[in-house]
């Protein structure tokens, strides 16, 4: 749920997504659900002559198992509220 | 359980340990990554930043032991799904 609320609050950023067969799309994050399913506007192949089909693609869905990564822009999270979140519901998991 | 010591009760106590700390993250797929935690889940998804991914590549030589080609890629900051991730392990302590 944690990482969940911090994809949320990074809609509208440029993101670049990196999938499990080496495919690198970057685009502009426009919403994420509970599963990381990631939904991309205005996309970019990074290795274009490498996935030609790709080219006319202008946004799409990403179903959040084939994520490897996704770099964010660093100026877009607050790593101390992140690391208290994280010890929150860290905390919140071991009570269960 | 008493969860407010410091000590380690469970394997997830060590990940939260090394938050803000520099961890090495051995992934799926000759992928290893080092860079500081900021934040995790029970899925072992990792938020990382300063990260430095090491890509191993074997290539097989005929008739004789293959060479190793290490890439090495830097991100500044970076979501990494916790289906990938093999090991997490904490910093060094000297």
């Amino acid at each position: 749920m944690l990482i969940f609320s911090v994809f949320k609050t990074l809609t509208d950023q440029t993101v670049i997504v990196e999938l499990k067969n080496d495919l690198l799309i970057t685009g502009v994050l426009k919403s994420v659900d509970q599963f990381l399913n990631i939904r991309l506007d205005n996309i970019q192949v990074s290795d274009e002559a490498r996935h030609p089909h790709m080219i006319a693609v202008k946004n799409c869905f990403i179903r959040g198992s084939v994520v490897r990564y996704v770099q964010i822009p660093a100026d877009a999270v607050d790593t101390q509220l992140l690391e208290d979140a994280t010890r929150r519901e860290a905390l919140n998991q071991t009570k269960r | 359980m008493d969860t407010s010591s410091a000590g380690i009760q469970e394997p997830f106590d060590l990940i939260r340990l090394s938050l803000n700390e520099r961890v090495f993250v051995k992934l799926r797929g000759d992928r290893e990554l080092t860079g500081v935690l900021h934040a995790y889940d029970g899925h072992m998804n990792l938020i990382m930043s300063a990260v430095e991914e090491t890509i191993m590549i074997v290539d097989p030589a005929e008739g004789g032991q293959g060479s190793v080609n290490y890439v090495k890629r830097k991100m500044d900051m970076l979501f990494v799904r916790g289906d990938g991730v093999i090991l997490v392990s904490p910093p060094s302590r000297t």
